[in-house]
C-alpha cells in the first residue's frame, strides 16, 4: 500500500463512555513520514483516538483510515503494519529486554535480526542491558525498549500514547531526538503527550482537550491564532506582580509562565510598545520598581490556554 | 459536642464502602459462602439412600424371594437386577450401576429348614469406603431382621452373612481421595491458572499490543494456554507415581487411557478459565470467579468427597454439569476398577462435548477488539 | 528563622548501592522547596526517608523539629503528602474523602465538617461534593488532593509530582494554590518534572546521581551558571554528555 496517500485520515470520529464524551466530531490528516503531534492534558481523548486509529475501539460516529485501510472493515490488514505503544510501558516485567524484544518481533512474524537496522539508534542505547530484566530498567530505558517492541517488525506508522511520561526532563529530550532520527526514514509518526514544549518538536500538532481538536497547525503558526497581544512581564515579587496584572482594568488574562508572567491586554488595535509603556508605568507605580514588560510571540501553551479559556469542568 | 473521630473507626469505614462499591466481588463473597453452607449442609449427610441392589440366585426358593422382597420392601434399596450366577452380576458392578450384590448359596431354604446355615455373600462397591461399609451395614440390617423373624417362630435359623469389599478391600480412604485429587489438582492448574494469567495480561496492558497485531484471539488463547496444559500433564505424572509409590493406591487400568482422560479434562478445565478471565475486569474477580465456578462444586458436587447418591434429589441432575464429576467416574474406574474405553465411552463423550461447547464459548467471548 | 527540615548527611544503600550519599541541606518555615532530579537520581528516596517511609542507613533528618528515625510518629502527625500517583480513594465520593482523611489525623467532627465545608466552597465543588472522586477531573482531582492534605494544617506538605498530565490552566491554578499555603506558613516541599514550575520555587535543589548537584534560588543558580533557564541546567547537571547540542544521527544500516 504505498503512502504517498496520506498514512492517517480522520473524519468527524466521535466515541462516547456511557455519558462520558471521551470525543467529538474530531477530524485530522497526517502527511506522509510526518511526525504530528496530539498534544493536550489528560482525559483530552488522545487514548481513545489512539485505540480507535489502531482497531481496539469502533467509533460510534464518524470514520477513519490508517495507511488507506478503514479502521472498522480492514484491522487486520492495519494491525500487519502499524507500531504501537499504549501508555505505561506495556512491557513483560518478568522477561529481559532482549526476551521483550524478540518475543514482539515473533507476534509480527518477523525476528530481530531483520529489524535491527530500523531500531539499531535506539536499541544502541540499551543493547548492554540486553539480558536485565524489564522491571529493573529505569524510566528512561523501559521507554526505549518499548519504543523498539513496537518499531522492530518495521511498521509503516507508529502511534505512541504519551511515551514521556513519567520520565525525567533529559530522558524525555533524549526520546524526542530519537523520535526525530527516525522520522527521516520514511515513517509517520503520531505522538500524544501533555507537556506544551514537547509540540514544538512536532511537524504538526492538533491541541485537544475534553474530546476536541481546538488547532491543528505547524507549532510556529499554533502561536498566530492568539487572540491579543502578549507580553512577558518581570519582577521580583511575582505573587503581588501577578495580583496587579489581573486587577489592571485593560486586562484579559495573566498566567504565570515560568520566572516571568505572560500578560495579555484586551484592548485591540494598539502599538504593543505603547501598551507595554503604559502597563511599565502603571506597576512602577505601584511599587514594582523593577518591572520590566516586553512584547512577546505566543507560544503554544499560550494559545492552548487562550483557547480553552477556562480548566475543564466538573460534570454538575 | 465535639467528639474525636479515631483515625482506626474513619479506616474502617473507608474499607467497609471500598468492599459495598466493588459489587463484582460482594456478589461472589456473600453468594459463595451461602452456596457452601445450603451444599455442605445437603452433602454431609451420613446416610446413604438409593443403594441399588442386585441379585444372584440360582436356586429361587421361598426364603430368597422372601429376602429380595425385603429388601425391595426397603426404602433405602432399589433393586436393578436378579441373575443366577455372579458372572451375570459383574458387569453391574464395573459400569457401576450396582452398588450392592447378594449372592445366595444354593439350596438357601432348604439349609434354613434344616438348621444348618444358610449362607450369602453381600458384595459392595467399596471405591468410597465410607458409603461402602456404611451398605453393608444396612443390607445386614435386613438380613438380621428376617432371620430374627424366621427365629421367632422357634425354629433355629442360621444366617450367615459374608461380606466381600469391591475394588477397595480393605477401606483405604486414600483410595477414595486420589483420583479425585487428580481432578481437584488439575482444576486448580488449568482453571485457575489460565484465568489468573490472562487477566493478570489484560491488567498489565500487554494484552493490548498483542490485540494489535496479526496474532488472531485464537492464537492468543492457545500459546497464552498450552504451556499450562502441559504442567497439568506433568502434574497428574507426579500425583500417580506419589500416590502409589507412598500409599500404593491400586492402579488396575490402562494407564494411557487415564492420562488422555486427564488431557480431555484439563482442556476443559482450560477453557473455563479463559471464559472466566474474559468475562470478568480484574484479576482479583477472576480469581474468585474460579474458585467459585470451579473448585467449589469440583469439590462439593462431583463425588469427589461426597457422594453424589447423598445429594439430595433435585440436586443430583444438576451435577451432571460438572466436568470433575464425569472425570472422578473415570479415574475410580480406571484406578480401582481396572475398566477400559468400553465401559467409560459415554463418559468421556461428555466430557469431550463439554470440551467443545466451552471452547467455542471462550474463543467467541475474546474479541478481537476491547469493546 | 526556624527550620521546617533539617537534613544532615543523610545517606541510604541498598546493599552495593549507595542510593542517597550524604545530602545536607536544610528548608526554612514557609517555603516553597524544589526538589528535582533524574530518574534513578535518588530523589524518591530521599523523599521517602523524609516522610518516614524509609530508614537511612546513615546521618540523620529532622522534619517539623522531630527526627525521622526515632520520633516517626510525631512526624507524621505534622506532615501532609500527595503524590502523582495517588491522592484520594476513587470509589468514595469528595465528603467522604475528607472525612476519612479528618478522621485519620485526629481532627474532631466539628473540625471535619467545618473545615470541610469551607474546603469545597473555595474549590467551588459544592455541586459535586457527594460526586465520586473518579467522576473528576485530572486536574480537580489534583486540587482537591492538596487541599485534603492540608486539612489538619500540616506543618509540611510533600508533593510528588502534583501536576504530572494536568491542562495548562489548572497547574497555574494549583502553584497560586501552594503560594497561598506557604504564606500561611506552610512549608511546600515538591517536586516536578516541570522545569517552568522549579522557577516558582523560593529555592532549588537538583540531585544527582545521589548527590546535591545543585541548591539555591533560580535566580542564583541561572546567574552562577550563566544559563538562562533552569531547564538548561537541569540537562548540564543530569546528563553532560546530552546538554551539547549534537546533531540527529543518520538513520539507516551502518
Amino acid at each position: 500500500m504505498s503512502t504517498a496517500a496520506s498514512p492517517l485520515v480522520v473524519e468527524g470520529v466521535s466515541k462516547r463512555f456511557g455519558a462520558t464524551v471521551a470525543l467529538d466530531d474530531v477530524s485530522l490528516e497526517v502527511r506522509p513520514a510526518e511526525l504530528f503531534g496530539l498534544v493536550g492534558p489528560d482525559g483530552g481523548g488522545k487514548t481513545t483516538l489512539f485505540r480507535i486509529l489502531t482497531t481496539l475501539l469502533v467509533p460510534d460516529s464518524g470514520s477513519a483510515t490508517v495507511l488507506g485501510f478503514d479502521v472498522v472493515r480492514d484491522l487486520w490488514a492495519i494491525r500487519a503494519r502499524v507500531g504501537y505503544m499504549p501508555g505505561r510501558f506495556s512491557l513483560y516485567p518478568d522477561l529481559s529486554v532482549e526476551e521483550n524484544l524478540r518475543f514482539f518481533a515473533s507476534v509480527f512474524g518477523t525476528t530481530l535480526e531483520e529489524g535491527y537496522a530500523i531500531i539499531a539508534p535506539v536499541y544502541r542505547q540499551i543493547e548492554p542491558f540486553r539480558d536485565r530484566r524489564a522491571d529493573a530498567l529505569s524510566g528512561g530505558m523501559k521507554q526505549k525498549l518499548a519504543l523498539c517492541c513496537a518499531l522492530v517488525h518495521r511498521p509503516d506508522i507508529l502511534f505512541l500514547d504519551e511515551p514521556t511520561t513519567g520520565v525525567d526532563a533529559v530522558s524525555r529530550r533524549e526520546f524526542w531526538d530519537l523520535l526525530g532520527a527516525l522520522k527521516g526514514s520514511g515513517l509517520s509518526i503520531v505522538v500524544s503527550t501533555p507537556y506544551m514544549d514537547e509540540a514544538n518538536r512536532c511537524d504538526r500538532v492538533a491541541l485537544m482537550q475534553q474530546g476536541r481538536v481546538l488547532a491543528i497547525d505547524e507549532p510556529a503558526n499554533i502561536g498566530a491564532r492568539f487572540p491579543n497581544p502578549l507580553f512577558s512581564v518581570r519582577a521580583r515579587d511575582r505573587y503581588r506582580l501577578l495580583q496587579a496584572l489581573r486587577g489592571y482594568p485593560h486586562a484579559a488574562s495573566a498566567f504565570p509562565f515560568g520566572d516571568e508572567l505572560h500578560y495579555s491586554d484586551a484592548r485591540s488595535g494598539l502599538a504593543p510598545a505603547g501598551i507595554a509603556d503604559d502597563l511599565r508605568s502603571h506597576l512602577r507605580a505601584q511599587g514594582f520598581a523593577d518591572a520590566e514588560v516586553t512584547p512577546i510571540r505566543a507560544g503554544i501553551e499560550d494559545t492552548f490556554i487562550a483557547l480553552t479559556g477556562a480548566p475543564p469542568e466538573v460534570a454538575a | 459536642m465535639a467528639t474525636r473521630s479515631s483515625a482506626l473507626s474513619a479506616f474502617m469505614v473507608k474499607e467497609l464502602r471500598h468492599i459495598l462499591r466493588d459489587r463484582q466481588t460482594l456478589a461472589i463473597l456473600l453468594l459463595l459462602p451461602l452456596a457452601q453452607v445450603v451444599l455442605f449442609g445437603f452433602a454431609l449427610r451420613s446416610d446413604v439412600n438409593d443403594i441399588r441392589i442386585a441379585f444372584v440366585d440360582p436356586t429361587p426358593d421361598y426364603a430368597t424371594a422372601a429376602l429380595r422382597a425385603r429388601f425391595a420392601g426397603n426404602g433405602r434399596f432399589r433393586v436393578v437386577g436378579t441373575a443366577p450366577t455372579t458372572a451375570m452380576i459383574e458387569p453391574l458392578f464395573r459400569r457401576g450401576a450396582a452398588d450392592v450384590a447378594v449372592a445366595f448359596d444354593p439350596g438357601f431354604a432348604e439349609r434354613l429348614a434344616e438348621g444348618t446355615p444358610a449362607r450369602l455373600l453381600l458384595i459392595s462397591d467399596a471405591s468410597d469406603p465410607n458409603t461402602g461399609s456404611r451398605m453393608q451395614a444396612y443390607a445386614n440390617a435386613v438380613v438380621s431382621s428376617y432371620q430374627a423373624e424366621l427365629g421367632a417362630t422357634g425354629r433355629a435359623v442360621q444366617i450367615v452373612p459374608q461380606t466381600r469389599m469391591r475394588y477397595n478391600p480393605t477401606l483405604e480412604s486414600v483410595n477414595l481421595f486420589v483420583p479425585g485429587l487428580i481432578a481437584l489438582v488439575l482444576t486448580l492448574v488449568a482453571a485457575l491458572m489460565t484465568a489468573i494469567s490472562l487477566s493478570r495480561e489484560k491488567e498489565r496492558g500487554t494484552l493490548e499490543i498483542l490485540l494489535v497485531s496479526p496474532l488472531h484471539p485464537w492464537q492468543i488463547i492457545v500459546g497464552k494456554v498450552l504451556p499450562y496444559l502441559l504442567l497439568a500433564f506433568a502434574n497428574v505424572v507426579t500425583a500417580l507415581l506419589a500416590a502409589w509409590v507412598v500409599f500404593r493406591v491400586p492402579f488396575r487400568g490402562s494407564l494411557t487411557l487415564l492420562l488422555g482422560a486427564s488431557v480431555l479434562y484439563s482442556m476443559v478445565g482450560l477453557a473455563l478459565g479463559v471464559l472466566i478471565a474474559a468475562r470478568t475486569t480484574s484479576q482479583r474477580a477472576a480469581m474468585l470467579g474460579a474458585m467459585a465456578g470451579t473448585m467449589l462444586p469440583n469439590t462439593l458436587l462431583s463425588g469427589m468427597i461426597f457422594p453424589i447418591s447423598s445429594l439430595p434429589g433435585w440436586l443430583q441432575p444438576v451435577t451432571a454439569l460438572i466436568p470433575a464429576r464425569w472425570f472422578i467416574v473415570i479415574s475410580r474406574g480406571i484406578m480401582l476398577k481396572g475398566v477400559g474405553l468400553a465401559y467409560l465411552w459415554q463418559e468421556l463423550l461428555v466430557l469431550a462435548v463439554m470440551l467443545a461447547v466451552l471452547l467455542v464459548a471462550a474463543i467467541r467471548s475474546f474479541k478481537p477488539r476491547m469493546a | 528563622m526556624t527550620l521546617a527540615i533539617e537534613v544532615h548527611e543523610l545517606t541510604r544503600r541498598f546493599g552495593a548501592f549507595t542510593a542517597v550519599d550524604r545530602i545536607t541541606f536544610d528548608v526554612r518555615e514557609g517555603e516553597v522547596f524544589g526538589f528535582l532530579g533524574a530518574n534513578g537520581a535518588g530523589k524518591t528516596t530521599a523523599i521517602k526517608m523524609l516522610i518516614g517511609l524509609l530508614a537511612p542507613t546513615s546521618g540523620r533528618a529532622s522534619v517539623a523539629g522531630f527526627d525521622v528515625l526515632t520520633q516517626a510518629e510525631d512526624v507524621r502527625r505534622r506532615i501532609g503528602y500527595m503524590s502523582q500517583r495517588f491522592s484520594l480513594y476513587e470509589d468514595l465520593t469528595v465528603r467522604e474523602n475528607i472525612t476519612l482523611y479528618g478522621g485519620i489525623y485526629g481532627l474532631t467532627d466539628v473540625q471535619i465538617r467545618d473545615r470541610g465545608t469551607a474546603l469545597v466552597e473555595r474549590l467551588q465543588l459544592g455541586h459535586a461534593s457527594d460526586d465520586r472522586v473518579a467522576a473528576l477531573p485530572l486536574g480537580w482531582k489534583q486540587k482537591l488532593a492538596f487541599s485534603v492534605a492540608l486539612l489538619h494544617e500540616p506543618a509540611v506538605v510533600f508533593l510528588d509530582e502534583p501536576t504530572g498530565g494536568v491542562d495548562p490552566i489548572t497547574r497555574r491554578q494549583f502553584w497560586e494554590m501552594i503560594y497561598a499555603a506557604a504564606a500561611r506558613g506552610t512549608t511546600v516541599f515538591v517536586t516536578t518534572h516541570y522545569l517552568d514550575e522549579a522557577e516558582y520555587c523560593d529555592r532549588v535543589c537538583i540531585m544527582v546521581d545521589g548527590r546535591i548537584g545543585a541548591m539555591g534560588t533560580p535566580d542564583a543558580l541561572k546567574r552562577e551558571s550563566g544559563l538562562a533557564t533552569l531547564d538548561e541546567l537541569f540537562v548540564r547537571l543530569a546528563r553532560p554528555s546530552a546538554a551539547a547540542p549534537a546533531p540527529a544521527p543518520a538513520i539507516g544500516p551502518g
